[in-house]
């Protein structure tokens, strides 16, 4: 009994270091004052960070990350709602079961063969090199945490809540504005914070329907570290981290407020 | 259309295979206070949903003061609908809850605060507008959700087992309140629930569901002293079934043979035929201990409960097993014993097997 526990403690830290490590060890190298990113580190300075932000090519990188992130936010949100709205409470149904399995493909398939599939038809419909492009794909696979996220939330909401605005005299649009959506906020919300993240992070698809003008910070970092490894990659990976941690803190909290409203 | 003001008309409801309603026709008088009574998986709360527009019929229609409404979407039917689970917005407080139906309803700012504060009033609840429904207990949210139903002034007010989640002493208070409101308000009620009491205690008329059809419709008396089939004698309170033979038929007297050959002496009915088959109920409140006018049996005594305001004994007689209820002041002999009991003709009820 008691060696489980020990053993328990054991691996669960064991698997947390292992997941954290790597993040622990790159973050520092942010701060170095080398121009090599590696250790002993020698001394600080915030070099690097001037560096991201005046070097063209990262300003613009994250310029592109930003637009690129917010417009795959964007849709990814409204069409995986969408989508979780018209898959809810019809699990039974193998037809819908069917499509929610295509909803949640673009996490399984491999990001090489749709970025190649993706190439080829939007050089056909104009969209390669484009930040439609761009967002489209990032979109795709952005949309499957948002229906995952939306649908959780929407399969725990009650139902009867709806029958009960309607029969109060609320109209189909008003119990969706009123009712239905306040109460999967929480899963947008963390939906939309995946489908960002999704965005930032994504390498494969961008290398493939990106053009130099659309060149993310994933991307820039991908080519600096196969021409030269500058600690502003560590620098960048740093932003990465404590922008996206902010965000889903920050939105997290503001829905927990709107949701529990003032509880003494 | 006389004077019902809900009517259904050949009503069925059937989920793939399964039929849940079968060809109900139910009339609903104005001011009427009706309870749909069954056991869970007999059809009650679907006939609830057609009437609110949750669901719609496979068949029939249902026609409210004399408009056909079983094509209406819900939110223009006018009803108000109280849930088991109280269906309050999680994310709204009280008053917004209760102002909802005004709010769906354009009107205006004043008027909504000043009924919304009379409602509030009226379910004793002023000071907690401000509270979100979890903070309150469960007896506060199911009176904002009757304030929600009624604010509105609907006419006909839709209950799906509103008590169900209650603990005893809140539920006989509510079915008070509730009561007092439907007689107040004039209001045209139907409360679905599975709980005989409740049904016996606040209903003008009660409907006994089973398999998705009417076993019988009446007034909670009629349903308690006249049940026409087994499953109503037993499911309304608690019953003794007794079986037999008709062996003659006097006037409006009928002799029975019971299975051990006993004989007792029932009120005779039209559909008493000599030689057929029978079952009976009694009561367990109409048999009284020792000799008495009309029929009497040699029991034995298999169990004495002790129930605080009566005793309640099991006797074994006349080939089969009753259940007696007795005054406690009135201390009976102990397990084993045997004992005379008596019933009157009229209280045994011929009951559909």
């Amino acid at each position: 009994m008691n060696f489980l526990r020990v053993s328990k403690i054991v691996f669960g830290s064991v698997a947390v270091f292992f997941l954290l490590a790597p993040l622990f060890a790159i973050l520092p190298l942010a701060f170095t004052n080398s121009a090599f990113l590696n250790y002993p580190i020698p001394g600080y300075s915030t070099r690097w960070f001037e560096e991201l932000l005046t070097a063209e090519v990262w300003r613009r990188s994250i310029i592109n990350s930003l637009i690129i992130g917010c417009g795959t936010t964007l849709l990814a949100t409204v069409l995986g709602t969408l989508g979780a709205l018209g898959l809810r409470g019809t699990q039974l149904s193998p037809v819908f079961s069917f499509i929610k399995t295509v909803f949640l493909l673009p996490m399984v398939v491999p990001a090489v063969v749709l970025g190649v599939g993706m190439q080829l038809m939007f050089a056909r419909y104009g969209l390669a090199n484009s930040y439609l492009g761009v967002i489209i794909a990032h979109t795709v696979v952005g949309v499957p945490f948002v229906v995952v996220n939306v649908l959780t939330v929407l399969q725990g909401s009650d139902r009867r809540l709806e029958q009960a605005a309607a029969s109060l005299g609320a109209a189909p649009y008003v119990v969706l504005g009123k009712i239905t959506l306040p109460l999967a906020l929480p899963g947008i919300v963390s939906g939309a914070v995946f489908a960002f993240a999704t965005s930032l992070d994504e390498v494969v698809l961008t290398l493939f329907v990106a053009g130099p003008n659309q060149r993310t910070l994933a991307r820039q970092m991908f080519s600096t570290i196969r021409e030269n490894i500058s600690p502003a990659i560590a620098a960048a990976a740093f932003l990465f981290i404590v922008g996206t941690t902010l965000i889903a803190i920050a939105l997290n909290l503001s829905v927990r407020v709107s949701q529990r409203g003032s509880r003494q | 259309m006389d004077n019902s003001f809900i009517r259904f008309d050949d009503v069925s409801k059937s989920f793939g295979a399964l039929k849940v309603v079968e060809e109900l026709n139910l009339d609903i008088g104005k001011g009427e206070f009706v309870s749909l009574l069954g056991p869970s998986g007999s059809g009650k709360t679907t006939i609830l949903m057609m009437l609110a527009g949750f669901e719609n019929p496979t068949s029939g229609a249902i026609w409210s003061d004399r408009k056909r409404i079983d094509k209406l979407p819900p939110h223009k039917r006018n009803m108000g609908v109280v849930f088991q689970n109280y269906a309050l917005f999680p994310h709204m407080t009280v008053s917004e809850n209760i102002a909802f139906p005004l709010k769906m309803r354009g009107t205006s700012r004043a008027d909504t605060s000043e009924r919304v504060k009379r409602a509030l009033d009226m379910v004793q609840l002023g000071a907690l507008a401000e509270r979100r429904p979890s903070q309150l207990s469960g007896g506060q949210q199911q009176r904002v959700a009757l304030a929600r139903a009624l604010i509105f002034e609907p006419e006909v007010v839709l209950m799906d087992e509103p008590l169900g989640a209650l603990d005893k002493q809140l539920r006989e208070q509510m079915q008070l309140d509730i009561r007092d409101l439907h007689k107040r308000l004039g209001l045209t009620v139907v409360f679905v629930t599975h709980d005989q009491t409740e049904a016996l205690t606040m209903s003008d008329r009660i409907a006994v569901f089973n398999h998705g059809k009417i076993e019988q419709i009446g007034s909670p008396s009629e349903i308690y002293d006249h049940p026409s089939t087994r499953f109503v004698a037993e499911f309304i309170g608690e019953t003794n079934l007794v079986a037999g033979s008709v062996h003659s038929i006097d006037g409006h007297e009928a002799v029975i043979r019971l299975e051990n050959n006993e004989v007792i002496k029932v009120v005779a009915k039209d559909r008493l035929r000599s030689g057929s088959k029978v079952v009976f109920s009694i009561r367990p409140e109409r048999i009284g201990l020792g000799a008495g006018p009309g029929n009497t049996l040699e029991t034995r005594i298999s169990d004495v409960v002790y129930y605080g305001d009566h005793l309640r004994l099991l006797l074994s007689g006349g080939g089969q097993s009753f259940v007696v209820k007795t005054d406690r002041n009135r201390l009976p002999p102990s397990v084993g014993d045997s004992l005379t009991v008596s019933f009157l003709p009229s209280d045994c009820w011929a009951v559909d097997a």
